[in-house]
């Protein structure tokens, strides 16, 4: 086996397209499963079971089927029912719903960690129960759940090569396209392999120091 | 709500309130129980307005229960609670939201909120509950932190302070929403024997100074007797002897009061 210099220079262009569209997807798609995760969190604490038994089976059934399914699901069945979306956002939709499974997980444990001192002072200062959360308890509770938030981060990064099979060209689809034309294996692939460890270790980076900023 | 006007008053204000002298907070056979374990009994009692009146007990007795009663921070399974005339206990929520705002807590562990500064602490609820302007709410927070020794601890986190300067930031939280009854939960229980002297005498200053009904849960004998009006004995959910703390605390008539005090005092 030889490794040929001139084909990672070659590669290059293809790699920083493929570059963008996985850091688009990881960035949108973190974006919507923490929000996402937090909206589910809120809505399974909702005083009515008819609002929580819905979300709590609909989470329940994302968290449990294989995020491929729901890549293929949203990319082939949704466009029969007359909905239709560019691949780049099915697939940003996708991994942000599967992972906001998770994220709610997370964020209801970061709630729960809030001592009820925090609940019972804010009572006994009459606080409105909106205020409560989005001054009280929110800001504690994301305080701790940073980090986890952080790994599913990293999670969301090693999935998004699943784009590929709904055409989104991100690094491994620009890898294999290069490939297939230069019949060249080793130098792709290698390149996107470091370029992954190295989008890892930045975000972790990143995190790092905003949890610093945010955990005082 | 008729009864707002009073909670506009400073409380330092020595003007005495309309209902001065009047009935402030009437229980009426409030039970509470915590699974089988009935806490209160068909309990009776009342508190007049601006007086300061100390709940003592073993532990388990009760008393920490009716704190939180009075907070709404629990419910009671039966009985009537009223303040100032309305009813706390049973009341829709909207109702109740008016009636706590005469009422503030101090907690044995502070509770004071860790993300935001100690002048925060003070002016977040002035201006999201009783809607004071900001810098209204932060002129009164800085009169008050000074009142508790601490104005320059404004900016401050209160992770930063010690136990002591904790609760008197606390103290003066509950004070910043100007309440009518002021409910001290063992409020020097969490801290460290040196501190607790300091917090006890700000403790005494409001209560000469102001009008404000003072509910109290202590374990420091020389304290009950030194700023109650009223000492109420409990054991088992039930008040079994009440009067003068010079009357308690010199010449019980109680067998179980005279055990308790001489096993803590």
């Amino acid at each position: 086996m030889n490794w040929d210099w001139n084909a990672v220079g070659d590669f290059m262009p293809d790699l920083w397209h493929g570059l963008l569209v996985t850091l688009q997807a990881l960035a949108l798609g973190s974006l919507l499963s923490f929000s996402l995760g937090l909206l589910w969190t809120l809505l399974m604490r909702a005083p009515s079971r008819w609002v929580r038994w819905p979300v709590g089976v609909v989470t329940e059934f994302v968290r449990n089927t294989p995020l491929l399914v729901q890549l293929f699901f949203l990319f082939y069945v949704l466009p029969e029912w007359g909905v239709t979306f560019s691949a780049l956002s099915t697939g940003v939709f996708a991994i942000g719903l599967h992972y906001s499974t998770y994220t709610m997980q997370v964020y209801r444990a970061g709630i729960e960690a809030v001592p009820v001192g925090q609940w019972e002072a804010a009572t006994a200062l009459n606080l409105p129960r909106r205020r409560t959360w989005t001054a009280v308890i929110l800001p504690q509770a994301i305080r701790r759940v940073i980090p986890a938030l952080g790994n599913y981060v990293i999670s969301m990064l090693k999935d998004t090569p699943l784009l590929m099979v709904i055409t989104v060209l991100e690094m491994l689809g620009r890898a294999r396209l290069f490939s297939q034309e230069h019949f060249q294996f080793t130098e792709p692939l290698t390149v996107i392999g470091v370029a992954f460890i190295l989008i890892s270790y930045l975000a972790s980076l990143l995190l790092r120091a905003l949890e610093r900023r945010l955990v005082r | 709500m008729s009864a707002d006007s009073p909670l506009m008053k400073e409380p330092d204000a020595t003007a005495g309130p309309a209902t001065a002298g009047g009935e402030l907070i009437r229980l009426e056979e409030v039970t509470k129980r915590f699974g089988t374990n009935t806490v209160l009994d068909r309990l009776d009692f009342s508190v007049d307005a601006g007086k300061h009146v100390t709940l003592i007990g073993p532990s388990g007795s009760g008393k920490t229960t009716i704190l939180r009663l009075l907070m709404t921070l629990t419910k009671p399974d039966e009985g009537t609670i009223t303040v100032d005339g309305e009813p706390l206990f049973p009341a829709p929520e909207k109702q109740v939201r008016e009636v706590r705002k005469k009422i503030g807590m101090v907690f044995q562990q502070f509770n004071l909120f860790p993300n935001m500064s100690v002048l925060r602490n003070l002016t977040e609820a002035p201006v999201q509950v009783l809607g004071m302007s900001k810098d209204e709410a932060e002129a009164r927070a800085r009169e008050l932190l000074e009142l508790v020794g601490l104005a320059d601890k404004c900016d401050a986190r209160p992770t930063m302070l010690s136990g002591g300067q904790q609760q008197r930031v606390a103290i003066a939280r509950a004070l910043a929403m100007r309440p009518r009854v002021l409910l001290l939960d063992e409020v020097t229980s969490a801290l460290d024997p040196e501190l607790v002297a300091g917090v006890l005498d700000l403790l005494r200053d409001i209560a000469r100074s102001t009008d404000i009904t003072m509910l109290c849960v202590t374990h420091e004998m020389n304290f009950a007797r030194d700023i109650s009006d009223q000492v109420l004995m409990f054991d088992s959910g039930r008040v079994i002897e009440s009067g003068p703390p010079e009357q308690i605390f010199g010449d019980p008539e109680q067998e179980r009061t005279r055990e308790f005090l001489s096993a803590v005092l």
